[in-house]
């Protein structure tokens, strides 16, 4: 075992870890931070999607000992200290932009990513950028749209209605 | 996973010597290699991440004019600070995998892996470019060895990709959307020598060069120049994704993109 230490959500933590843990179980199993899903664990479907430095990447793909002394962005640290939502986080539900919700805290994450670096994306680069994040109950319409409203933009010409 | 020993090494000389224990492996940015030893396909002792070594990092122009690519450097790096001096590499980058993927992944990793499938191998063949190692340097035409397999010997790592830049340079892509690989993708470059044409995806060889088409291509530079050249379905892929047949097909289409996008 070696400790490994990070900050997540603005926390300082830290914890024992074989070389084989991966960021995903650290922060799900050891910190109890089970907002990071894992669905496939073969790095296709994106629902495990955190930020690593800013950056967003897929958490059952990189090892918890990676992110040694990083700066770990999860789904649990999205929305404000009193449980209001954040902007994506509401304009998630005001445009119904999940329905099982599996896939959301990967989607939301990836979302915020995107934002980050282009806060007033086209229809087509937010699909484009989710091709790592998959849904299988929306249909993405109302996830784009969710993005785009989020983002101050005029979501009413979206494909979806 | 089965259980290993993990180091982090800052510099070359301390990855060396990390990856000289028995069935050690180097680390890059894990986008195939861990998904890989989950499914038990790979077992290895140790693994050295080469992520922690800043003189793999990055972008630079040597005197000559080349493009030197930091084995450590993430696809999305490269895609943006690459876009200014080789933007036909810088657009290869920017479309392996997805965004998650491209912020993990390496040049290093992928080159070394050898994919059959995979991007970088393309451009790497297409440039002419040259690997560079702990202990050499390889030029991109005797690096590739088949499928997953290339000349680097056990411990061996690639410290950087060095990239001449051409005058006109293109990479055809078609996707196979579910994997985000290249069923068929074609990397051609126009040299002032030249032109280099490579392909990814389609051989069970790996990547290899279309040296007729690049005959063709060097009397004429026209897409009409592929009239009547064809690939030998024969040594092809075919899979549920697609027949040996219509990958010969589709390189003949995809390098007819490039000459296009090239012209």
């Amino acid at each position: 075992m070696t400790q490994v230490s990070m900050t997540v959500n603005g926390k300082a933590v830290s914890g024992d870890v074989e070389g084989r843990t991966l960021l995903s179980s650290f922060l799900r199993d050891q910190l109890s931070l089970t907002g990071t899903h894992v669905g496939c664990d073969t790095a296709q479907c994106g629902a495990c999607v955190v930020h690593v430095n800013g950056e967003a990447i897929k958490s059952c793909n990189m090892l918890a000992l990676e992110a040694d002394g990083a700066d770990v962005g999860t789904i649990e640290g999205q929305a404000a200290e009193d449980g209001t939502l954040n902007v994506i986080q509401q304009a998630f539900q005001d445009h119904h932009g999940l329905q099982c919700g599996f896939c959301t805290p990967g989607m939301v994450m990836s979302a915020a990513a995107l934002l980050k670096d282009n806060p007033r994306p086209t229809e087509g680069e937010i699909r484009k950028y989710l091709e790592g994040n998959l849904c299988r109950c929306t249909g993405y319409h109302n996830i784009v749209k969710a993005i785009m409203a989020a983002s101050g933009q005029d979501v009413s010409s979206i494909a979806a209605e | 996973m089965y259980s290993f020993e993990f180091e982090k090494p800052s510099t070359i000389a301390d990855a060396v010597a990390a990856l000289a224990s028995e069935d050690a492996q180097a680390l890059g940015g894990g986008q195939t290699l861990i998904p890989t030893m989950k499914q038990r396909l790979a077992a290895p002792s140790k693994l050295v991440s080469v992520s922690g070594i800043a003189e793999m990092q990055g972008v630079c122009i040597e005197d000559d004019g080349s493009v030197a690519i930091g084995g450590a450097t993430t696809h999305a790096r490269v895609a943006v600070e690459a876009a200014g001096s080789y933007p036909a590499l810088a657009a290869v980058a920017g479309q392996i995998g997805d965004p998650a993927v491209r912020n993990r992944g390496t040049i290093g990793g992928s080159v070394a892996n050898n994919d059959p499938a995979a991007c970088y191998p393309a451009c790497v063949l297409g440039s002419g470019a040259t690997i560079v190692t702990n202990t050499r340097q390889i030029a991109a035409d005797d690096f590739f060895q088949g499928m997953f397999t290339t000349v680097l010997e056990e411990g061996e790592i690639i410290t950087s990709v060095r990239f001449p830049v051409p005058q006109a340079a293109s990479y055809q892509k078609f996707l196979q959307p579910a994997s985000r690989f290249a069923l068929v993708g074609v990397y051609l470059a126009r040299f002032a020598d030249g032109v280099r044409v490579a392909v990814t995806g389609a051989s069970e060889d790996g990547v290899f060069r279309w040296s007729e088409a690049e005959e063709a291509l060097n009397k004429e530079f026209r897409p009409d120049a592929l009239m009547g050249l064809h690939i030998n379905p024969a040594n092809m892929i075919g899979d549920l994704h697609g027949s040996k047949e219509y990958r010969a097909h589709l390189v003949g289409v995809m390098t007819k993109r490039a000459i296009e996008a090239c012209s």
